[in-house]
């Protein structure tokens, strides 16, 4: 069914279709829109779902974390400082393993103020013990929610599914959902692990741990983190045979036989697409390395794809202040180092331009020294 | 107590058995440990009800030797008793 949508609305569209039991909110832009979008859906009854205005986005999630171990299906959304103030809260929900799946829209981390894109929050985020999935469009969005839904209750991990500020969020695209009945049949019910409402069986959820058991509770989640990758490629093929669409890890476009990859996360991808076209049409062997789980980290697939890669330059949206950047970190553990750039573009919404990524793809090629920061003065 | 493995827990640190805590022993932390002098016990009871985890148990009316399963060598018994007739021992004193 093809339709048209903002990335917000494309999530609240998914958000329709799960109808979940609790959702929870609280205001921040960008990403007010989703929350926004919802509440019309309940207000026209097109969910049955407990729809919860909290004092704050520290509350917001810890509702979702009542909720979720009472065994309901529970979501919300949020950005920026509202990311950030959920943080304490965002270990309770992996710790206690429940499945409540999140769609951040990225906007950059304060001071100083600013409501543009960047990833600084989520990746701020990314040793929370949550599965993190980036999006380039509207189109991803809507299918990753789904998608994400099913991996955190199969693995009963909580999922975060993020879209770039504005850039994704407001700017309407068009894109193909799903019927309602044929969404409603891929989400199908949620079987929590376990339910405080279960009376049959009782448990107790949230106990101290402390020398003897924090320890094992936590191995325990980091263990069952590397099983999530088999299990998305299972989801996916469900998916792929309702929607026809293919999803996976990592997304290798015309980097298979490149010598001059750049690697990047959500929607600058699109453009340097653009460039890779236009470079191919020259005979340059150029190619994209598109990472869509950055949590948990696959590897074994990125060092892969990369294995004919001369130049490598990883984009970065956000910054490790006297370090790696989180993406470059983990492509140098991906493949040998040296042939490693990484750059940070784009903080706090500052664009980049068709001919900055250009730049970077003749400096490669050239062997020219790369600028970390790009369009920056 | 055996300490389960991670494969061997269930999910997030959830318990799912009912009255685990009594499998927890909390009588290994002591370091002092009440020992009863019979003589001097009129059996008055006032260690039994003031022993916070229940380690002092009553029979027709008789104080029974402790039982030491949970007992954390508080010495709250030794301190109530008006006749002195608990002591608390040093772990490292007492043969085990």
């Amino acid at each position: 069914m093809k339709s048209v949508m903002s990335g917000a609305q494309s999530a609240s569209y998914a958000m329709m279709q799960i109808n979940p039991d609790v959702v929870s909110s609280f205001p921040i832009t960008p990403q007010t829109d989703i929350m926004k979008e919802y509440a019309i859906y309940v207000r026209d009854k097109k969910v049955d779902t407990e729809f919860l205005l909290m004092e704050s986005e520290h509350s917001a999630l810890s509702a979702l974390v009542g909720a979720s171990s009472s065994g309901a299906r529970a979501m919300t959304a949020t950005s920026s400082a509202g990311l950030a103030y959920m943080f304490e809260i965002l270990g309770v929900a992996s710790g206690h393993r429940l499945p409540i799946v999140m769609n951040i829209v990225n906007r950059a981390l304060s001071g100083p103020i600013n409501i543009h894109c960047d990833h600084s929050d989520s990746m701020a985020c990314r040793d929370s013990g949550w599965i993190q999935l980036y999006c380039e469009d509207a189109q991803e969005v809507y299918d990753q929610t789904l998608i994400g839904l099913r991996l955190a209750e199969k693995m009963s991990i909580p999922a975060m599914i993020m879209q770039d500020g504005f850039i994704c969020s407001h700017c309407l695209q068009n894109l193909e959902v799903l019927p309602d009945k044929i969404a409603k049949k891929f989400i199908g019910d949620f079987k929590p692990k376990y339910s405080l409402l279960d009376f049959k069986k009782c448990v107790t959820a949230g106990p101290l741990q402390l020398q003897d058991y924090y320890f094992e509770t936590k191995k325990q989640l980091s263990l069952e983190m590397k099983n999530v990758f088999s299990e998305y490629e299972k989801i996916s093929k469900k998916y792929f045979s309702l929607a026809k669409r293919k999803y996976s890890i990592i997304e290798e476009y015309k980097s298979k036989d490149a010598e001059f990859i750049i690697v990047a996360l959500s929607s600058v991808c699109g453009l340097i697409k653009d460039c890779v076209d236009e470079l191919r049409g020259k005979g340059i062997n150029a190619g994209l390395l598109r990472i869509k789980m950055f949590r948990p980290f696959p590897y074994s697939a990125v060092s892969k794809a990369l294995k004919n890669a001369k130049k490598i330059v990883v984009l970065d949206r956000s910054e490790s202040f006297g370090a790696d950047a989180p993406l470059a970190c983990e492509i140098k553990n991906s493949v040998p180092e040296k042939i490693v750039n990484g750059c940070i573009y784009g903080l706090g919404g500052r664009d980049i331009l068709k001919s900055n990524v250009m730049d970077l793809f003749n400096s490669m090629i050239k062997n020219k020294k790369i600028e970390r920061f790009i369009n920056s003065r | 107590m055996k300490k389960l493995k991670s494969k061997e827990m269930f999910i997030g640190g959830v318990i799912d058995k009912k009255a685990s805590s009594l499998e927890y022993k909390t009588g290994d932390w002591m370091s002092f440990k009440p020992v009863r002098d019979v003589k001097k016990c009129t059996n008055c009871l006032l260690c039994a009800v003031f022993c916070p985890e229940n380690c002092i148990k009553v029979k027709e009316g008789k104080v029974q030797d402790p039982d030491l399963k949970y007992c954390k060598g508080c010495g709250i018994c030794a301190a109530e008793c008006p006749f002195k007739a608990i002591i608390m021992k040093k772990l490292e004193d007492c043969d085990l």
